[in-house]
């Protein structure tokens, strides 16, 4: 006879000392764990829900204006530095990791309209209402020293909008035209004009570094390169739009926010229309900003939300709001990728997490791993009507809430026009015009 | 890349053209090299070159991928002057790569998206590279699984007890014990799920829980009723007892935890551990659902069959299976309020049923002295043994060993699905008739209640050897115990799940066309592709006559029967033009070589 019973050693099965860590022996064997696809679901529901309930993104409030925050910038080297510039005139330098004003300026008289930071990091210009560019140093003026700019150049007209060369010591500036230039000379270098009288914000293309875009006021957003004469391309649109973000990874993109509530991506080789309207704004889209990875962007409304839309979708993944941020003007989406930042009108910067139910800090191994398990997970289950509909409930402020609805049903109304429209006139009299279609009027070249 | 076939053609081509200027060689013209090094090999000595051509010939036609595979088998190169004898990743046992397999296999469509393409090309690598690693992992496993073979013609079902523990360790030998407990008998009885804990109930009242290994006993209650049934929870600090009139839950220290009214004349009891239910069969037919970790009824269904006292679960569904006097089987699961199968199983009445740990077969034994296998996935009896006593109780281990108790002797078979099997593996006689038998978790050990108190048996290869440390550790620690248990109450499982199949929840959920059609007809608020009924106009003069209406009908009728032929063949020739359209496109494809042709000569 030979026999052989299962007998365990149990110290081959628990450990040692108490100072010791238990031990796990593992067995992977699927039929020792029955229910998999169960379990996992009923994970990826709690994680789903874990998600929600841990989604405070509101960090912290900079406060210290003494008027409307109109414009940011971030610094280009530092992660914890940002400026802000506001309605009286007064530019303020903070330090972030603090959350306290490091120094403050009188710039100008009348608003700071626009700020950048130099691409080294030594030093910024402002642009206001009083017809200067001012060039400061980064560094705070000594003890008993008088803050003084670095450098001065007297405009003819009001400045509106800045933003400098990615690599070279130049830089772009609008207002009735665009203008480029040089940081050693007093007068421009190049100046664009193509029959418009205004325009609202200008920004450099950070790929394609010579690329300049611009939104002008006759509802055009114009292109140019900076070293050509002429302007490239322009495209009007029904509605005027505010500002416009280049696509930090994907040259020929960029997004512009618009008056008619909408964003719109576009290709700039093909700008007969959008690559994508984002839509979910209940009124005019102030600013935007993209992330620093090119994959989301985020949007600043004078609806009192801040959006967050990833590049190709069509609605917003996070809306962000409190009960006091007023007018949002201004917003940067932080370098490190994992911070926002947005200037409202009463006075005060919000700093918010780009991902609102992330944990800050170090994360322990373990603790990652879970994430990582969890985030997995979620996205497995994603679809599924139960964890879809948690996964996407916000709560919006009432009379967002209802504008929205508004919206909905206008739109609906609209749509169901057109439809009858076509049903009783001759095939084909009235063509169908898609969404994206419907906002630009004409490219001209 | 070309065949060598076609090497050939072309070199002879290049020869017959005579003085044309060679073009500079390019890197994907590896023949004319190749045929220089044949020649060579046939000028040179032969017996040399022998395995170099016969690898040549073997090889492929990519170059640089078979210089690569050359070098480690040459054995020069590597720089320590060793070449591996085993170059790449070690094979892994097809078999054992089965065990790990899920069927999840993507369907195959022709056209798909390309990013589509990419995640699901994706998602296949890595659940193979996790198949591979846990097949890898299992050669690391600590323990194998236990055995019992006799010498020459020696059965091992005459092998008795006495002999299989005088044979083994101390330790193991000293799980062959006997309880004579002759006061309050016959006993039902239940292992805990790590299988370290044990569960008595006499029928005339005694309840006890003790730690079998160490035969330390936990508690022990007399609840002065008669007790149908014992189950433990989900933890071995909680345990169910079904008495005469309710349905009590008691601590591990005996104290009353729960008395519930709700469930009245439980016989018998089932634990679904994933779903922290209490399933059970009452003599009034009811089957009830009891979750446990929120103390609620989920389910109550009135079976209609009379009284339950035959109950098993599916371990791999969780879905009940219920035996009748009539001999059949139902399948239930608490979201239906009838049987979602009904198997007649047996002439006479059932009197045990028995699932297998995978869920595949379900064994049955009946009045008619037989025991059945059936394949519970297709609902098909696969073999039918006829037992001369036949089976009062079954159960079947994690290693699918089946023990039936046939009057006061247990048998142990092997493989009663696969082979078909003419005696028993073990057996063992008890004193009294079998009540309650019950593999233990994780051991070797068959616990058998009869009315002479409690046997528990050594039945080697019954129990599975290693363990999952995070799903049921007989060994854990009291923090260990209670980390799991938050985390087990975290995943509980809905009883909305339990189905047939447990995978149904990843197939996709298809709506019909007709489903479609009804949120459209529901949103609308009518029906859009309703056809419109003709109601032929009233006209005056006497044009409304029956035959004139009846007229216009065929009419109107005749004309929509046009439309819809008229429709079909202009579809139909449609698809025929897109046909050609795709076939030219593929004949014209097919022959244009590459762009890098024109070289060629």
């Amino acid at each position: 006879m030979k026999v052989k019973v299962l007998s365990r050693n149990p110290d081959d099965y628990v450990r040692e000392t108490k100072y010791d860590i238990q031990r796990v022996p593992r067995n992977y064997d699927p039929s020792l764990h029955p229910f998999e696809l169960s379990r996992e679901y009923t994970r990826a529901l709690n994680a789903t829900k874990l998600e929600r309930v841990f989604a405070k993104p509101f960090l912290s409030s900079l406060d210290g204006h003494r008027d409307g925050v109109n414009c940011l910038a971030k610094h280009t080297r530092s992660l914890s530095t940002l400026l802000s510039g506001s309605c009286d005139g007064v530019v303020k330098v903070w330090n972030l990791t603090k959350r306290e004003c490091v120094r403050t300026l009188q710039a100008h008289e009348g608003f700071v309209r626009g700020m950048v930071v130099r691409y080294c990091g030594s030093s910024f210009f402002t642009i206001g209402d009083d017809k200067t560019i001012k060039q400061w140093n980064m560094e705070a003026p000594g003890y008993g020293e008088e803050e003084e700019p670095l450098n001065t150049i007297l405009g003819k007209t009001v400045f509106t909008g800045l933003d400098h060369h990615q690599k070279k010591g130049v830089f772009a500036t609008c207002g009735q035209q665009v203008d480029i230039w040089d940081e050693q000379r007093s007068t421009p270098i190049r100046s664009f004009s193509w029959g418009v009288d205004s325009f609202s914000s200008v920004r450099f293309n950070p790929v394609e570094t010579e690329l300049l875009g611009s939104c002008a006021s006759d509802r055009s957003i114009v292109l140019y390169d900076m070293r050509e004469s002429t302007p490239l391309k322009k495209v009007i649109m029904t509605m005027r739009t505010n500002t416009l973000c280049w696509n930090p990874m994907e040259a020929y993109f960029f997004t512009c926010a618009n008056e008619d509530y909408n964003l719109y991506t576009y290709d700039m080789r093909y700008l007969e229309k959008p690559c994508k309207v984002h839509m979910d704004h209940v009124s005019a889209v102030l600013d935007v900003d993209y992330s620093p990875t090119g994959l989301e962007f985020v949007s600043a409304s004078f609806d009192k939300t801040v959006r967050i839309f990833p590049k190709d979708a069509g609605h917003s993944r996070e809306v962000y709001h409190t009960k006091r941020m007023q007018h949002v003007i201004c917003i940067k989406w932080s370098a490190d990728n994992k911070y926002i930042l947005s200037g409202s009108d009463e006075m005060n910067i919000r700093l918010w997490k780009a991902n609102a139910a992330e944990k800050l800090g170090v994360l322990a191994p373990r603790e990652r791993e879970a994430v990582n398990y969890s985030q997995k997970l979620k996205e497995k289950f994603q679809h599924y009507p139960q964890i879809k509909r948690i996964a996407r409930h916000r709560h919006l402020p009432k009379n967002i809430y209802h504008q929205r609805n508004e919206l909905r049903v206008m739109k609906e109304a609209r749509r169901r026009k057109e439809t009858n429209v076509r049903k009783h006139s001759k095939p084909g009299s009235v063509p169908v015009v898609s969404e994206k279609e419907k906002h630009v009027v004409s490219v001209v070249d | 890349m070309a065949s060598p076939g076609e090497a050939d053609v072309n070199a002879s081509h290049v020869e017959g053209k005579g003085k044309k200027k060679q073009p500079p060689a390019r890197y994907w013209q590896e023949l004319p090299d190749k045929e220089k090094g044949e020649n060579k090999d046939e000028g040179q000595v032969e017996q040399q070159q022998e395995e170099k051509k016969k690898k040549e010939q073997q090889q492929t036609q990519k170059a640089k991928k078979r210089k690569r595979d050359e070098r480690p088998r040459d054995g020069k190169r590597v720089i320590s002057g060793k070449s591996d004898p085993f170059p790449g990743p070690v094979p892994v046992p097809q078999d054992r790569m089965q065990k790990f397999k899920r069927n999840d296999n993507i369907r195959k469509t022709h056209r798909k998206h390309y990013k589509l393409k990419e995640i699901i090309t994706r998602s296949a690598d890595a659940s193979d590279m996790a198949q591979k690693q846990a097949a890898r992992f299992d050669i690391l496993l600590p323990e194998d699984a236990g055995f019992l073979e006799g010498d020459e013609d020696e059965d091992t079902c005459t092998i008795s007890q006495e002999d299989i523990a005088d044979a083994v360790d101390i330790t193991s030998g000293a799980k062959y014990f006997n309880l004579k407990l002759c006061q309050f008998g016959p006993y039902r009885l239940d292992y805990s799920r790590t299988g370290r804990h044990l569960l008595l109930g006499g029928r005339r009242g005694h309840v006890a829980c003790l730690d079998w290994q160490s035969k330390q006993l936990m508690c022990e209650i007399n609840v002065m009723e008669s007790v149908n049934d014992v189950k433990w929870l989900h933890t071995e600090h909680m345990y169910a007892v079904a008495q005469k009139k309710w349905l009590y839950i008691y601590d591990s220290n005996g104290i009353e935890l729960h008395c519930i009214r709700k469930f009245n004349d439980v016989l018998r009891m089932q634990f679904l551990p994933y779903h922290f239910l209490l399933a059970t069969a009452s003599a009034t037919g009811f089957l009830q659902y009891l979750d446990v970790s929120v103390g609620k009824e989920v389910a109550a269904i009135c079976t209609k069959t009379g009284r339950l006292d035959v109950m098993c679960q599916n371990p791999h569904n969780a879905v009940v299976h219920l035996g009748h006097t009539n001999g059949t089987v139902t399948l239930w699961s608490p979201n239906q309020k009838d049987a979602l199968v009904k198997m007649l199983c047996h002439q006479g009445g059932v009197r045990s049923v028995a699932v297998d740990k995978t869920g595949t077969y379900m064994i049955t034994s009946g009045m008619d002295k037989k025991m059945k296998v059936f394949d519970v996935r297709a609902f098909k009896p696969l073999r039918s043994y006829f037992l001369p006593a036949g089976a009062s109780c079954l159960s079947l281990s994690q290693r699918g060993l089946l023990s039936a108790a046939t009057g006061d002797v247990v048998q142990v078979y092997r493989d009663v699905w696969s082979t078909p099997v003419t005696k028993p593996y073990m057996a063992h006689r008890v004193r009294g008739s079998v009540w309650g038998l019950h593999f233990c978790p994780f051991e070797d050990v068959l616990g058998v209640g009869h009315g002479e108190g409690f046997t528990s048996m050594l039945v080697p290869g019954a129990g599975e050897p290693n363990f999952d440390g995070l799903d049921a550790n007989p060994y854990r620690s009291a923090k260990q115990r209670q980390e799991w248990e938050v985390k087990a109450l975290l995943e509980k499982i809905q009883p909305e799940l339990i189905t047939l199949d447990p995978t149904e929840l990843g197939q996709i959920d298809q709506t019909t066309f007709e489903q479609k059609h009804q949120v459209r007809v529901d949103a609308l608020g009518f029906d859009p592709l309703a056809k419109e009924k003709f109601v032929p106009k009233f006209k005056k003069k006497g044009r409304s006559s029956a035959g004139g209406v009846e007229r216009r009908k065929k009419q109107v009728a005749h004309e929509d029967q046009r439309d819809v032929i008229r429709k079909t063949v202009e579809d139909r020739r449609k698809m025929e033009e897109e046909r050609k359209k795709m076939e030219e496109k593929k004949g014209a494809l097919s022959s244009k070589k590459s762009a890098l042709e024109r070289f060629r000569k």
